[in-house]
């Protein structure tokens, strides 16, 4: 049931808020052993505001959009009295004085909290590997990871352990475990949506946004975290349109364009590229245009990427230091030691390794050979996609080159691990907004994801071709048999 | 490498064939970091107020918590943009906040937010007038290199000692941190001590006529960093430069700049070299000295801040700020000097403070002289407004009354004696002079009549005097002065008295 129909039967007093939260608690608690998709769950919390919505029903008042919608939030998006840990030793015991604007505006809109989800230590990971708290699991297959970095988020969706779910996207932390858990997640266009409470990890890419089971509830969530904050100067001022009403739009005559880069990468599983492309043919069943479309730059995104995100995470990361809140190593014997030990104690390999390299990058002699260079790229690659814009409506490319991989598989070499965000990080750089769909299932079941991305605040268009893409592909009536997703 | 800075500024500074080399120079720039004064932080709401309890004024920005986001107080940006434009300085209508990363407790974030290369302001200058003891004042136009925006670190307190060494531990307190601060770089265009300290009090002046600033040295608003090499001679490539900081009034940036110039110069003369550090005024001692544990050079790792946007100043908006600057200091000086007269000292004393320039002002233009003016007010008037803390604003006796008084002396009514009689109660009460003087009988006596028949009196009262006067001890007019006043109750015209006195003793 979409969030639309949920919201007219609880109107109608057909179901209520405490009966939907508490089937998603028992669904968690048969799972969660398996999946690992929450590192908290607020179960005293959900009930008591599913009842708050009930007694608001009962009373006669007007619900809002998302009233007693269980919405599942990633573990590094600030909420008031409840841990945020990021997935880190760091703030294993950090719990914010402040909520987030974007989970603000759900609690305003009257969504249930059921709990917040794990992810790869502070967003820096595609498998949620790095989590300090352990991996989640894909529900499609508990042998493969979920992806990452909002693993925990896109598992939760997919294993029914909740309506929906927050993540956010640096490189592809939305998209890509939305591909690899055959669930859509949307990557808004950079300053949509308010960053105010989302821990930091690369500031000018870091977008909060919706994982669901369809594109209408993508629609839904986008609709109450969209807009404007007086608390976060790049937020963009752009007023949020309808993006329910856009959704039925025609698509007719709309000209796709299928970036020739991303289907000639190094590493593009065969079974991957064929979806996607069968994709696209749906669209031109539906009477868009395919357009072949070159973005040069396009595959020079990841090398731009992991100089200017270390970069901006070795400054946003500065401040877990031992003083304030956070992890501090005990028994150090000067304020340089303390330091030292609360950082190399709280913060695991990955993480570590990232601050090194921003570090690097951002030193006295190799600023202008590394951050200033992968600044001047960075436009490059935004003026790629300003000019295949000039021809198409919207740019279609798979989400990741592979389906889910297996636990361990890129431990030994971090650029392996590197290129799953190959084709997602492109997106970022531009701050454009994107979207990833299923589009298929690979020979072991495993779920592929189509890319959509569309001009600057183009977020209407972008739902509205993919919702008419998975009305007509149906994707998961065809889906392979698997014991954790209902 | 100090060494043979001054071996070659010798060789540059001294003519061929000459055996004396050129004078030593000082080469000396200024770092003023200037509070400003808005009500809350520059990138949060929490408040800026001086002297509360620790981490009283501080909120999830200020301490850095995670996710929280620095959004520009406007109120900040206005204040920086005043004082660049009252520097004389260009206004960026473009410009960004740049993030100082270096690792300290009393900087919440470890890095610092702060503006690197392209500040809000560039390229100005403003007019020192340089006044010594014993010396002649000039005038001097200080080049000033640039003007941004930053925000203030907090403070740690290191308990168990007095002092970092032999403390036990410290604390942190952030109520200071994320004060705006706007930092005012000069070129390094001054030479002495004196003219330093003219320069930073020129920048006090002006941050306080502007409002942006108390410019509190004692409580940290106004803070100055010295930079100092010698050379020999003008000609000469600049020596190794030492940087001075810890100095908590004008006259000991003077003193720590002079003592600190007379070091190198010692140095040099002696062969020993100069390095390049920091060094701490030590005003108990009245000397500086190097700054324990001093690291190599920092590399701050200076990148634009991804979560604040480029800070725009359109020409519309910089000029409503512009028409909204008052009258600044040198202005006034000027205008003083050249068109009411006065002398440079005056200008000087009566421009010091916005408020008694208005004093000043006000009362010039009830009508008054402004020499007359001038004197009560950097006399008297001033006098009793220091000694009782008191504003200019609030006085009681208002500056169209002390014009009433200044006319009354001017037009010969009353005698400056009696005017500075009645003072003290005008201080307090305020009230008209006039009416004073009239109720109370006053008015001078002005009639050669009247003075002469009390001047009989006095003579034939005091015959021995009259007598020694006339033997030669013309001393003796002072006391018959007296006299005369004691008896008019200091009314009689003193230059009438005096003509009378001495036509009347000579026989």
């Amino acid at each position: 049931m979409g969030i639309a129909e949920w919201r007219g039967q609880l109107q109608r007093g057909e179901v209520s808020a405490r009966e939907l939260t508490d089937q998603l608690l028992s669904r968690i608690e048969a799972v969660e052993p398996t999946v690992h998709a929450y590192l908290e769950v607020t179960a005293e919390r959900a009930r008591a505001d599913a009842d708050r919505i009930d007694a608001a029903r009962a009373a006669g008042e007007d619900l809002p959009s998302l009233a007693g919608v269980p919405l599942a939030i990633k573990d590094n998006l600030c909420t008031a009295g409840i841990r945020t840990s990021c997935s880190s030793r760091m703030l294993e015991n950090f719990v914010p004085p402040y909520e987030s604007t974007v989970t603000e505006r759900l609690w305003g809109a009257g969504a249930v909290l059921l709990g917040k989800t794990n992810l790869d230590e502070f967003a820096m990971g595609s498998s949620t590997e790095t989590s300090y708290f352990g991996p989640s699991r894909n529900p499609w297959n508990p042998e493969r990871v979920p992806g990452g970095s909002s693993g925990g988020s896109s598992a939760a969706v997919a294993a029914g352990e909740c309506v929906a779910a927050l993540g956010s996207d640096t490189g592809g932390s939305i998209r890509q475990p939305a591909a690899f858990c055959g669930v859509v997640g949307l990557k808004p266009t950079y300053g949509r949506v308010s960053r105010y409470g989302l821990v930091a990890f690369a500031s000018s890419l870091d977008q909060v946004g919706p994982f669901t089971t369809s594109v209408a509830d993508a629609a839904e969530l986008l609709q109450v975290i969209a807009g404007a904050d007086p608390r976060d100067s790049t937020c963009l001022k752009a007023p949020v349109p309808d993006y329910r009403a856009a959704l039925t739009q025609p698509v007719k005559g709309l000209r796709v364009g299928l970036v020739r880069e991303c289907f000639e990468a190094d590493g593009l599983a065969p079974e991957v590229k064929a979806s996607v492309l069968a994709a696209a043919a749906q669209l031109e069943a539906l009477g868009c245009e395919l357009v072949e479309v070159s973005c040069p730059r396009f595959n020079d995104g990841i090398a731009t990427y992991y100089v200017i995100a270390p970069s901006e995470a070795s400054a946003n990361l500065a401040r877990y230091d031992g003083v304030k809140y956070g992890h501090r190593a005990e028994g150090a014997g000067s304020l340089a030691e303390m330091t030292a030990r609360s950082r190399a104690e709280g913060f695991g390999d990955e993480v570590q390794r990232r601050i090194l390299i921003g570090t690097y990058a951002l030193s006295a002699g190799y600023v202008d050979a590394y951050y200033k260079k992968a600044q001047q790229v960075r436009t490059l690659i935004r003026r790629d996609f300003d000019r295949a814009f000039e021809g198409v409506d919207v740019l279609l490319t798979p989400t990741s080159p592979t389906t889910a991989f297996r636990f361990g598989a890129h431990a030994e070499d971090p650029l392996a691990m590197y290129l799953a965000d190959l084709l997602t990080i492109p997106a970022n750089m531009a701050g454009l907004p994107a979207l990833s769909l299923p589009c298929g299932f690979d020979g072991e079941g495993l779920p592929i994801g189509v890319q959509l991305i569309t001009g600057v605040l183009q977020e209407e268009r972008l739902l509205q071709v993919a919702h008419h893409y998975e009305q007509a592909a149906n994707v998961m009536a065809s889906r392979p048999a698997a014991a954790l997703v209902p | 490498m100090a060494g043979a800075a001054a071996t070659a500024s010798a060789k540059t500074a001294t003519a061929p064939g000459s055996t004396a080399p050129a004078a030593w120079e000082a080469v000396i720039g200024l770092e003023t970091h200037v509070q400003l004064g808005t009500a809350s932080k520059i990138f949060t709401s929490a408040s800026t107020a001086f002297g509360d309890d620790p981490n009283t004024h501080i909120d999830p920005v200020v301490c850095g918590l995670p996710g929280t986001l620095p959004v520009l107080n406007q109120k900040v940006l206005e204040y920086a943009v005043k004082a660049a434009m009252a520097l004389n300085l260009h206004v960026a209508e473009h410009s960004k906040f740049d993030r100082k990363q270096y690792f300290y407790p009393d900087l919440p974030k470890n890095y610092q937010i702060s503006q690197y290369d392209e500040p809000i302001a560039e390229d100005g200058w403003i007019e020192v007038e340089v006044a010594e003891k014993g010396k002649e004042t000039y005038t001097k136009r200080i080049g000033i290199e640039r003007l941004h925006m930053e925000e203030d670190a907090g403070k740690l307190v290191h308990a168990g000692s007095d002092r970092l060494a032999g403390s036990t531990h410290s604390l942190v307190d952030y109520n200071r941190a994320g004060v705006a601060l706007a930092e005012i770089v000069s070129k390094p265009d001054l030479r002495t001590g004196r003219e330093a300290a003219e320069y930073a009090s020129e920048i006090r002046r002006i941050v306080r006529y502007l409002g942006v600033s108390d410019g509190n040295m004692q409580e940290g608003s106004l803070r100055c960093d010295v930079n100092i090499s010698v050379r020999r001679g003008p000609e000469a490539p600049f020596g190794t430069k030492v940087e001075i900081k810890n100095m908590n009034s004008f006259s000991a940036i003077q003193k720590a700049i002079d003592f600190e110039i007379q070091r190198q110069i010692k140095a040099y003369e002696a062969g020993e070299p100069v390095v390049q550090e920091t060094r701490l005024w030590d005003e108990a001692k009245q000397l500086t000295k190097s700054m324990r544990g001093k690291e190599g050079a920092s590399d701050y790792r200076y990148f634009p801040d991804p979560d604040l946007g480029p800070i725009e100043v359109s020409a519309e908006r910089r000029e409503g700020w512009r028409a909204e600057l008052p009258e600044l200091p040198a202005a006034k000086r000027h205008r003083y000097a050249e068109q009411l007269g006065l002398s440079i000292y005056d200008a000087r004393v009566l421009t010091d403070e916005r408020a008694m320039a208005d004093y000043f002002e006000a009362a010039v233009a009830a009508g008054a002289d402004a020499k007359g003016l001038a004197n009560w007010i950097t006399g008297d008037i001033a006098a009793h407004v220091n000694a009782n803390r008191l504003s200019y604003a609030d006085l009681p006796f208002r500056p169209e009354q002390l014009a009433e008084m200044v006319q009354l002396i001017d037009g010969g009514v009353i005698s400056g004696k009696i005017a500075k009689e009645i003072l003290p109660e005008l201080l307090e009460k305020g009230g008209s002079p006039k009416a004073i003087v009239e109720e109370r009988g006053l008015g001078m006596i002005s009639d050669p009549a009247a003075i002469g028949v009390v001047v009989d009196e006095l003579l034939a009262a005091h015959p021995e005097e009259v007598e020694a006067f006339r033997g030669g001890k013309t001393k003796l007019l002072g006391f018959f002065v007296g006299q005369l006043m004691k008896k008019t109750g200091g009314k009689a015209d003193p230059t009438l008295a005096n003509k009378i006195l001495n036509q009347k003793l000579k026989g």
